[in-house]
């Protein structure tokens, strides 16, 4: 796009811009003793088109240098493919490496701890929702009711069976991926836009549910007083029933409640590792390359012998049973669940977070997720302005990056590797 | 040839009103090319989706004998024609898996193999050694056809940024590496140069001569079919018009007529 027409069309923009702004911003009404005044603020008017303008003629400008020299990703030789994934490699372990001594940093307080914790959760569901959308190109709208269920399992199997949260993990996975191939089976035959309406309306089936049936889940009210875990049947109370030990006791340490935090944050760290190996480690197998081969052509798929309700039912189960961890982590770390923890707004930034990171990619995730929730605690000060700016802010990432922060794909297999056996 | 490989009896496949296939019969012998011919909306490529899955037929049989197993590919799920009957096929509008790799594309052929050696995901998360020798000889075969097709040096590059020729190959290949009895080409000639076809045609013979592979191609450039068939089968309207060698069927006045339309035409005058 040449300089002129950059100009002219943010011109256009900012035109619309002093429509919109004139009347809603421009004019104030102002109470003057006996009759109703009126104000304007046309210094405001001004500001807002000279942003929108300027703004424009910016990402304009930019975007025309782009397409200019275009950048194709994936057009990368093999060699600068080694080298991104090496660069990958490096920064994924750097991550892991921080996140390991993050609680031991002097700058770890409370609030630290808990935030970090927040963006593992988020960590480990973009993972779980990466293998429904990012491989097998399933858009899954309501990823949330997975979490729900691991949630409500966890804390109905401890109430009512008294089963403690190592039990009750792999159990809540289980039933998180029950619920997954439920929500397979019919809808085996869509794709795209209508998958994601289905999957949208599972979601929500799943919550008025949970709110309805007051007799079984609590309904609105939720469910309260759900156990915490026990570091190897170590309490992390301040005082231990008569016989048993504390955490704090049991290692001669002062009582402190942080104990319990960081206890909490290498858990859902554990979990997130286990999950990201595992996602890791599918995508190279058999059953991996299927579901990124059924995103790619489901014809051709069965042409080469592929069940495709199987794949399709694995990927949905195994997206789903981590979800299900991830919930039961939450009921776990809350204490207390209720339906509104799990509304349509956490699928969205779940979704969001896949998509800002770059569908499929591992580490994107860890980015994407740091992003969307430091974001907004890092914006609390602009009070009910943050959403504005976490809003703009993913907006100008999918300028800035439309394949996401890593939206080059590497190979889940490469020739190179395979040396020619010795004749 | 006492016992073929395929053979079709009375296929009929009718989509509302419209039979697109008509009563066709006919064998594919193993190890050997078979073309089928014929007109524009012959129905063509509905035989080879009838026979391939993709579609039910709405009367008669197409009995595979593979391994010695019989297979009744009406009856089967569309993906066990591939896993079990061992029937592969390419595509008029080349299907690969673009955005992955060349390589990719190969070992996901080798899915069922991989999948039963990986213990269904469980043994292949633990790094069983059996897993890894099981990738290692898929890739092996991946490599063995990538060097037929002329294509080892571009394994690892998406498969959708190689030329078209390429993609017509590596769409072969990748139906070879799932090891068929039949292997079913849909137009595997188009959009190729004089070269490329040739180059198509030695192909062909390498995969029938070394490999056994019976062959079942759908193809319009006469000097593919004419050159390498072994035997031809003629659809006009869906209908079968004529069967035989080459020799035989370039002299059938059927088949003349149906493409020329000479009759027709006197018909008309």
């Amino acid at each position: 796009m040449s300089p002129l027409h950059a100009v002219r069309d943010a011109a256009i923009a900012a035109f619309v811009a002093l429509a919109v702004a004139l009347p809603i911003v421009g004019v104030r009404t102002v109470d003057t003793g006996a009759v109703l005044g009126v104000d304007f603020r046309l210094d405001w008017v001004a500001a807002i088109v000279a942003t929108v303008f300027l703004g424009r003629l910016c990402v304009l400008l930019w975007m025309g240098r782009r397409e200019r020299a275009p950048r194709q990703a994936g057009m990368l030789e093999t060699t600068a493919l080694g080298w991104l994934a090496l660069i990958g490699r490096f920064l994924a372990y750097g991550i892991m490496g921080f996140a390991l001594i993050l609680p031991m940093m002097s700058f770890a307080d409370r609030y630290v701890v808990d935030t970090a914790t927040q963006v593992l959760i988020y960590v480990m569901l973009g993972w779980g929702l990466n293998v429904v959308v990012g491989l097998a190109g399933l858009l899954d709208l309501g990823y949330v009711a997975f979490y729900a269920v691991g949630a409500y399992s966890y804390a109905l199997l401890a109430q009512n069976f008294g089963l403690n949260f190592w039990q009750c993990l792999p159990l809540a996975g289980l039933f998180a991926a029950f619920f997954g191939i439920l929500l397979g089976f019919p809808v085996l035959r869509l794709r795209g836009d209508y998958l994601a309406i289905v999957t949208l309306g599972f979601g929500e089936m799943i919550r008025i549910i949970l709110n309805n049936w007051a007799s079984f889940t609590g309904g609105p009210n939720g469910l309260t007083s759900i156990p915490r875990p026990s570091f190897f049947g170590l309490e992390f109370s301040r005082s231990a029933p008569e016989g048993e030990q504390t955490f704090h006791q049991f290692f001669g340490l002062e009582y402190s409640t942080l104990h319990r935090l960081v206890f909490m944050y290498y858990l859902i760290l554990i979990l997130a590792f286990l999950t990201s190996w595992a996602v890791g480690r599918m995508r190279k197998l058999p059953v991996g390359r299927a579901w990124e081969a059924l995103r790619e052509d489901e014809i051709a798929c069965q042409s080469l012998g592929i069940n495709r309700t199987m794949t399709k039912l694995t990927a949905f189960a195994i997206g789903a049973s981590f979800g299900g961890f991830a919930g039961s982590f939450f009921a776990t770390r809350q204490g207390f669940i209720s339906p509104e923890s799990f509304t349509f707004i956490e699928s969205a930034t779940i979704l969001a977070i896949v998509v800002l990171g770059g569908m499929g990619s591992q580490v994107g995730v860890v980015l994407a997720a740091t992003v969307l929730v430091l974001l907004p605690e890092v914006f609390r000060d602009l009070a009910h302005y943050r959403m504005m700016v976490f809003g703009l802010a993913m907006v100008l990432i999918m300028i800035w990056r439309p394949k996401g922060f890593i939206g080059a794909r590497v190979p889940s297999i490469r020739l190179a590797d395979f040396r020619r056996p010795a004749a | 040839m006492n016992q073929p490989l395929l053979a079709v009896r009375d296929l009929t496949m009718r989509f509302g009103g419209l039979v697109a296939v008509d009563r066709v019969s006919f064998d594919v012998a193993g190890g050997a090319i078979t073309a089928v011919i014929g007109p524009n909306g012959a129905g063509k490529t509905t035989l080879f989706n009838c026979l391939t899955g993709f579609y039910r037929p709405s009367a008669g049989s197409m009995t595979l004998v593979a391994d010695g197993h019989r297979y009744a590919l009406e009856r089967m799920q569309g993906h066990r024609i591939n896993a079990q009957a061992r029937v592969a096929r390419t595509f008029q509008n080349i299907r690969l898996f673009a955005g992955m790799t060349v390589l990719e594309n190969l070992m996901i052929a080798q899915h069922g193999r991989l999948m039963r050696a990986s213990g269904y995901t469980f043994l292949g998360l633990i790094g069983w050694p059996g897993y890894r020798r099981a990738e290692a000889d898929a890739v092996e075969r991946a490599r063995y056809w990538l060097g037929r097709m002329n294509l080892e040096d571009r394994a690892d590059d998406l498969a959708g940024q190689l030329p078209y020729g390429a993609q017509r190959r590596l769409e072969i290949a990748r139906a070879l590496c799932t090891q068929p009895a039949l292997l079913c080409l849909d137009e595997p000639a188009a959009g190729l140069n004089p070269r490329e076809s040739a180059e198509l045609n030695e192909l062909l013979l390498f995969i029938r001569r070394e490999h056994g592979v019976g062959i079942l191609l759908i193809e319009h450039d006469m000097s593919v079919v004419m050159g390498i068939s072994d035997h031809i089968v003629v659809l006009d309207y869906g209908r079968k018009i004529a069967d035989g060698t080459p020799a035989e069927v370039r002299a059938d006045p059927a088949v003349i007529r149906a493409y020329l339309g000479e009759d027709e035409e006197q018909g008309a005058a």
